[in-house]
């Protein structure tokens, strides 16, 4: 038996862009056990909660991540309008899910690139984010932010798409399908890239449930879990059905994100053929007393909002549990025999977004 | 599998013009509702406060003693609920983001100049009441 040394990764890493620390275990080349250590870069948002009003939370709740800061703001809002027993107007909720794919369609792009750049890949790392930069234009164009939208607020959302405006969106969405199926295409036949990625960090369906792997990992090896399904906003109206693929691979990982970005769009495409007329808000009266869990599906699984109310205008406890943390665990056995060389591919495969899970 | 999948794409992207703008020669893309950096009417301002307790970043002091609305344009997250809430419109959101600055240049200080307008006296109108009436 090789004698075992252990080998820091990161926090500073040229791969990964976030503060995460691994401690890796080697023997030769091959990982044998893994020690992650977090808390590089904690905020206290959760505790500013006591002291800000409920109302203005919102903008410090979406602040959380800068890359699926819409879900978080919506996920905090629906909490609050839970407590406070609020209804909010049907096209408010169509209206979030619209932007709710298009942060999935603008995160998933986001992490393609990257995953992209991780293997390499640099030419298919810019026409990812070349993709992407169709989207952050519809995001600024209909809320008026490019990364974070602050259109969301407790009753409902605090900007309207015109009908003229719906049209063109949905018509712009052909010509980018296009060039999705174009960059898909790479992603999913190229053998370059299914050699680097085939049976690398293989999760299976027993450890992936285990472990309680959330999101797109989750999904990779085979179990079909999407908060998506529990038909929180418009959700449960339209029709759709998570993308689940068998393998548990790194590959597996890659084209769940890939096929669910084609998913994303025909779920726009539904919800601006169905968006009705009317209000976008409702009037809050009075201030939040009980307590909630509210659950959404963001890029990277499922996300959980916490709120507490006692009655006055600060609330008495926040709590944010994000699809990183629970990935983390999965990260650790998918990592577990692996090669040093294939570390960088597989931490890049969960998605982590450390600034999200610290918080 | 296939090889070189990626080449079309590449041999487009190398003859054809560029994604990005030629941003210093080229304007950049803002829409009429982009979220620049906040801009007052100074003159119109009644210092009712609204905005200072709105600000989720406590970015805005408003001073109604030194008669000064102060803003920390490095703190401010632009995220427009000053401008919701303005009673007389007199904040409004700019398109174009402010200038990046090197160094804290300190807060940005206007002095309010608003005078509030002099109500016409009560004693007349109830007099022209009781002749009406």
């Amino acid at each position: 038996m090789s004698r075992q040394i252990v080998m820091p990764f990161g926090p500073q890493h040229p791969v990964l862009p976030e503060p995460i620390h691994l401690d890796l275990v080697l023997e030769d080349e091959t990982v044998v056990d893994v020690i992650p250590s977090i808390g590089y870069i904690h905020r206290g948002l959760e505790t500013l909660v006591e002291k800000r009003q409920f109302p203005e939370y919102v903008y410090i709740a979406e602040r959380t991540c800068g890359i699926c800061s819409f879900i978080h703001g919506m996920t905090y809002c629906q909490g609050i309008e839970r407590v406070m027993g609020l209804e909010v107007p049907e096209r408010a909720h169509y209206l979030r899910t619209i932007w709710s794919e298009y942060s999935r369609l603008h995160s998933h792009l986001l992490w393609l690139g990257l995953f992209a750049d991780s293997m390499g890949f640099e030419n298919l790392f810019m026409n990812a984010w070349k993709h992407r930069e169709f989207v952050l234009d519809v995001m600024e164009e209909t809320t008026g932010g490019r990364v974070i939208q602050g259109s969301c607020k407790v009753g409902g959302v605090r900007r309207d798409i015109d009908q003229d405006t719906l049209k063109r969106m949905n018509a712009d969405l052909k010509g980018f399908e296009k060039g999705l199926k174009e960059m898909a295409n790479v992603f999913l036949n190229d053998d370059s890239v299914a050699s680097r990625l085939r049976g690398v960090g293989v999760l299976s369906r027993n450890d992936a449930y285990v472990c309680g792997a959330v999101g797109p990992t989750g999904r990779g090896s085979g179990v079909p879990i999407d908060a998506r399904m529990t038909g929180y906003a418009a959700y449960g109206e339209l029709g759709f059905s998570p993308v689940v693929e068998q393998d548990g691979d790194c590959y597996a990982r890659c084209a769940v994100r890939v096929n669910e970005l084609f998913s994303s769009i025909e779920i726009i495409r539904q919800s601006i053929d169905r968006i009705p007329g009317g209000e976008i808000e409702v009037k809050v009266k009075g201030n939040p007393e009980g307590e909630y869990f509210s659950r959404s599906e963001q890029p990277r699984g499922e996300l959980v909002h916490y709120v507490k109310g006692n009655g006055t205008k600060y609330l008495a406890r926040s709590r944010i549990r994000t699809p990183t943390l629970t990935n983390i665990p999965p990260l650790v056995k998918m990592l577990q025999g692996c090669e040093l060389a294939d570390v960088p591919v597989i931490v890049l495969s969960i998605d982590p977004c450390i600034g999200c899970m610290e918080r | 599998m296939a090889f070189f999948e990626m080449a079309k794409t590449a041999i487009r992207s190398f003859v054809g013009k560029p994604a990005t703008r030629r941003y210093p020669f080229v304007p950049a893309k803002v829409t009429p509702l982009s979220r620049g950096h906040v801009t007052i009417d100074i003159s119109s301002c009644i210092s009712c406060g609204l905005c200072m307790k709105k600000c989720p970043s406590e970015a805005i002091c408003v001073n109604k003693e030194e008669k000064t609305w102060t803003i920390d344009r490095l703190r401010c997250i632009v995220c427009n609920s000053c401008v919701e809430v303005c009673p007389v419109h007199c904040l409004t959101m700019d398109t174009v983001y402010s200038p990046a600055v090197t160094t804290h240049s300190g807060l940005e200080v206007l002095h309010i100049t608003y005078v509030k307008p002099e109500r016409p006296p009560k004693a007349d109108s109830v007099d022209e009441n009781k002749e009406q009436a």
